[in-house]
């Protein structure tokens, strides 16, 4: 005993008592998946690139790493940030704070910034001796000829016209779409070591299969053909489909089309066919749709930017004569189950042509002859795997049953590369896993400050009507950066250190930028604060085996 | 308030860190070589709102002094919690002397501190509600008029929880405790009761009195190095949630004090000598009930539609610290945030 008077128990720390038997539920650190990743449809990792964006220190990732993370899903974010219809915004949590992220200006920002700068991406997997044929050098077989290059096949492509890019080149207005920033994006993609054959039309595909000894095939031919309605008319009317107008507006011989021009449709192709008609010289474009607005299948963002350029609608409407400059329209009227319904009233519009943009099929003639290959409703079926019923051809793109964007062709194209190297080296292809959604009700907004989305700046209306120059303009650097910063980080931990700060039992430990935390469970008495807390829903509670 | 300038908008300034900002842009608590005033192992509940405002202002009164601080604790669950023998939870020097003596006990270590040339080493005096507003005040308020070097911080949950959840007077109006049960005509505590002890130290005009929440941590942190920038009687009083005493989850615990501060039942200023300086507006505005229903102390009165009428009572208690302080810019715009 060698104690003070009245001490019997040596002094210690608290930290003898591991309170962490306490409790009941246990956080959990998870990684979720992103709204705006599940809906894209090229499956981009945009919260990991808008990630690389918001640190522009040297060695904290910034731009270049940025971009390298875009390109692992997309050889196109040029492009991408241009002409995509922004699935990711729509799905954006964000929105539900304030407005969505620019996600779209960022990435073109990035793709900017690469061409720019002249990154590149280096092949430099093995190569693998297998030879794969790509018909179509529309974004689809762009994209699987990428992705194929990068695994180590060697990759041809033929494409019926004289320059790569497809409905990229002959379908997207300049306006929308500059094309040295196309050409520049193939250009790199190319460069890669795939052999392009232009001005190349296939007629017998088992043939050029046999002779070229290619191992596999991918189909990306597109829709190409408009489709066509009949449309009672005298001589003197003058009906163009809108795919022949769009791919005539890169030859030498642009359309005439006259002052007054009429659109038939409601789709994305007739507000370019309108606004192309408008910059053309049309003094009246005029959209004629059978529907409502709300019923159009473009895009409200086209949509706006037609009216704002003085493009006129006219809605529940249909063209039932066409001759000597005049079109007899009859009045629509949508019955309970929202199909047009025709009303007997008729008016008169003067037009000197009309542009028919009714949507477009697909060309399958190469396809004759084709064993087993299946043909629905004028597209190919595919199975998951894009393969078609004859073994190692694929298809993909417009030519298959989806939606026809973009976006859906450059993501079938890695899909289909994926598939057809699963296929090539006898493996099977990995199962997609999908991880659970980091849906908004699992934020914790408080943590967020506002800040609305960043504007980017639009041509003034005299240029547009009377240029083909670009109307949407993109980001500056700092703006693209603020963009980048306002990012939630939907599901995935980014470091806030708010677990860390807000335990009442200094029961999370830091472990170092980039390495995240870890709970420490001999103190973690299992509150739950720092789960509610979590701005991004990256911490979930689960119930202890008691 | 907080002057911190964020260049970055992904977290703004409100989460504790951000790998975005330089480390001397980012709280105290965010950094790891944060002195962990009290450590882990002690016995407060599940959620305790008390061992997190603790931590928070000492490891900024910390960093503020360069770690040249005593504390001392009056007796209440925090000196409960993290003491019981031999062990004990705090890594600062700590002393714990009365329930009511706290604040003399602080004033006699300043003395003494003066007196041995050692005015580097600064004396933080903290306490409960109890302690603060009833059992220490009349010493506490004696520091005051005396203008003693010390920083006086009540970590207010608005009822004595440590012997089981009795009235003190700091606890509000209908809250049901052990003492103000929810029973008969007027259930819970008495309108018209208690007092508000940072305008009762405000009206000592001693340099500096501030409010804050354990919601508000970049706030928090503000006002503990204001405070230590200063020479003479300072207090802060810091709303801390007991999801023991006051019925809630208790993962519920910042939560419940961002409402109880963004419903404008509980108002967040600093006071230099004697006039409110600056307030934290109201950010994102919620109706009391918001605040009122996620604590079982309040479950009556949702009850009974005589509860009804008290609820608005109460929301008028709220509207009238808005007006009263200025909580809202009428031209805000929903969300905007001025001064954080």
């Amino acid at each position: 005993m060698d104690k003070p008077f009245a001490i019997t128990l040596d002094t210690g720390s608290s930290l003898a008592n591991k309170t962490g038997s306490w409790r009941t539920e246990r956080p959990v650190y998870v990684d979720l998946l992103p709204p705006c990743s599940n809906a894209c449809p090229a499956g981009e990792n945009i919260q990991q690139w808008l990630y690389h964006a918001e640190d522009t220190r040297s060695d904290h990732g910034g731009y270049e790493a940025a971009w390298r993370q875009i390109m692992l899903d997309n050889p196109f974010p040029a492009v991408m940030g241009r002409v995509c219809y922004r699935p990711c915004e729509t799905a954006c949590n964000r929105a539900q704070v304030d407005s969505a992220v620019g996600i779209n200006s960022v990435e073109r920002f990035l793709g900017d910034e690469a061409v720019k700068q002249g990154w590149t991406i280096p092949v430099t997997a093995a190569a693998s001796g297998k030879r794969v044929l790509i018909v179509g050098a529309g974004p689809s077989g762009l994209s699987a000829a990428y992705h194929l290059t990068l695994l180590g096949h060697q990759v041809t492509i033929t494409d019926s016209g004289p320059a790569a890019g497809g409905m990229m080149r002959y379908g997207i207005p300049a306006y929308r779409l500059p094309r040295e920033i196309l050409d520049a994006e193939i250009a790199r993609l190319l460069a890669m070591g795939i052999t392009l054959q232009p001005s190349t039309t296939i007629t017998d595909l088992l043939a050029v299969m046999r002779d070229g000894s290619y191992n596999a095939t991918f189909l990306a031919v597109g829709a190409q053909r408009g489709k066509r309605a009949y449309i009672p008319a005298g001589d003197s009317a003058r009906i163009v489909d809108a795919v022949s107008m769009l791919h005539a507006m890169e030859g030498d011989d642009k359309p005439m089309l006259g002052r007054r021009v009429a659109v038939y449709g409601g789709g994305n192709t007739a507000m370019d066919a309108a606004r192309t008609a408008r910059r053309l010289g049309a003094t009246d474009a005029v959209v004629v749709y059978r529907r409502t607005r709300d019923r159009m299948p473009a895009h409200d963002i086209e949509v706006e930017e037609a009216l704002e350029e003085g493009v006129r609608m006219m809605w529940l409407s249909t063209i039932t004569h066409a001759d000597g400059g005049k079109l007899t329209i009859e009045k629509m009227k949508l019955d309970e189950t929202g199909f047009p319904r025709p009303t007997g009233e008729f008016e008169e519009l003067e037009a000197d042509s009309v542009v028919l943009a009714l949507g477009q099929e697909a060309e399958l003639s190469l396809l004759d002859g084709v064993e087993g290959v299946q043909i629905e409703d004028g597209v190919v079926q595919v199975g998951s795997d894009l393969m078609t019923g004859h073994p190692g051809i694929f298809a993909g793109g417009d030519m298959i049953p989806a939606e026809r964007t973009v976006t859906v062709a450059i993501g079938h194209g890695k899909k289909a590369a994926r598939s057809i190297d699963a296929w090539l080296r006898g493996r099977a292809l990995a199962g997609p896993g999908r991880r659970q959604i980091a849906t908004a009700d699992r934020l914790n907004s408080w943590y967020y400050s506002d800040a609305p989305q960043a504007v980017r700046p639009h041509l003034e209306m005299a240029r547009r009507i009377g240029t083909f120059d670009e109307v949407v303009g993109g980001l500056d650097e700092r703006t693209a950066q603020f963009e980048a910063r306002r990012c939630l980080s939907c599901g995935n931990c980014f470091e806030c250190d708010n677990c860390f700060g807000v335990c009442p039992d200094n029961a999370v430990v830091k472990l170092g930028p980039g390495e995240r935390y870890q709970i420490d469970l001999d103190y973690c008495k299992g509150c739950g604060i720092c789960a509610s807390e979590c701005p991004c829903g990256a911490i979930e509670m689960r119930p202890e085996r008691i | 308030m907080p002057a911190q300038q964020v260049k970055f908008y992904q977290v703004g300034s409100f989460a504790v860190g951000n790998r975005l900002l330089s480390p001397d842009e980012r709280t105290v608590q965010s950094t790891a070589t944060r002195t962990n005033s009290l450590n882990s192992g002690h016995r407060a509940c599940q959620g305790c709102g008390e061992a997190l405002g603790a931590r928070y202002a000492l490891d900024a009164a910390m960093r503020a002094t360069s770690r040249q601080m005593i504390a001392v604790n009056a007796t209440g669950c925090l000196e409960v919690f993290s003491t019981p023998y031999p062990e004990t939870s705090w890594q600062v020097p700590w002393i714990h002397s009365l329930f009511g003596n706290a604040p003399a006990v602080a004033t006699g270590i300043a003395a003494a501190m003066r007196a041995k040339g050692r005015e580097d080493v600064r004396v933080v005096g903290q306490g409960g509600d109890g302690g603060t507003v009833d059992i220490g005040f009349a010493c506490l308020s004696g520091m005051f008029e005396r203008n003693d070097d010390v920083l006086f911080i009540c970590y207010d949950n608005e009822a004595y929880m440590n012997t089981g959840v009795q009235r003190s007077g700091a606890t509000p109006p209908a809250v049901r405790t052990a003492t103000t049960p929810a029973v008969g005509p007027h259930p819970g505590n008495p309108f018209g009761q208690g007092k508000n002890a940072p305008l009762i130290a405000m009206a000592h005009e001693i340099p500096y009195v501030a409010t804050a929440t354990v919601a508000g941590l970049h706030d928090l942190e503000y006002k503990v190095m204001q405070a230590m920038k200063v020479r003479g009687a300072r207090y802060l009083h810091i709303l801390v949630p007991c999801p023991l005493g006051w019925g809630s989850a208790s993962c519920d615990t910042i939560k419940i004090a961002r409402l109880a501060e963004q419903t404008g039942l509980f108002p967040v200023f600093e006071a230099v000598d004697g006039e409110v300086t600056s307030v934290s507006k109201i950010r994102r505005k919620a109706p009391v009930e918001d605040y009122l229903k996620l604590q079982a102390r309040y479950a009556h009165l949702f009850k009974t539609p005589a509860g009804a009428q008290t609820v608005a009572r109460l929301q008028r208690l709220a509207d009238r610290n808005i007006a009263r302080f200025g909580l809202q810019d009428s031209d805000d715009s929903p969300g905007a945030v001025k001064d954080q």
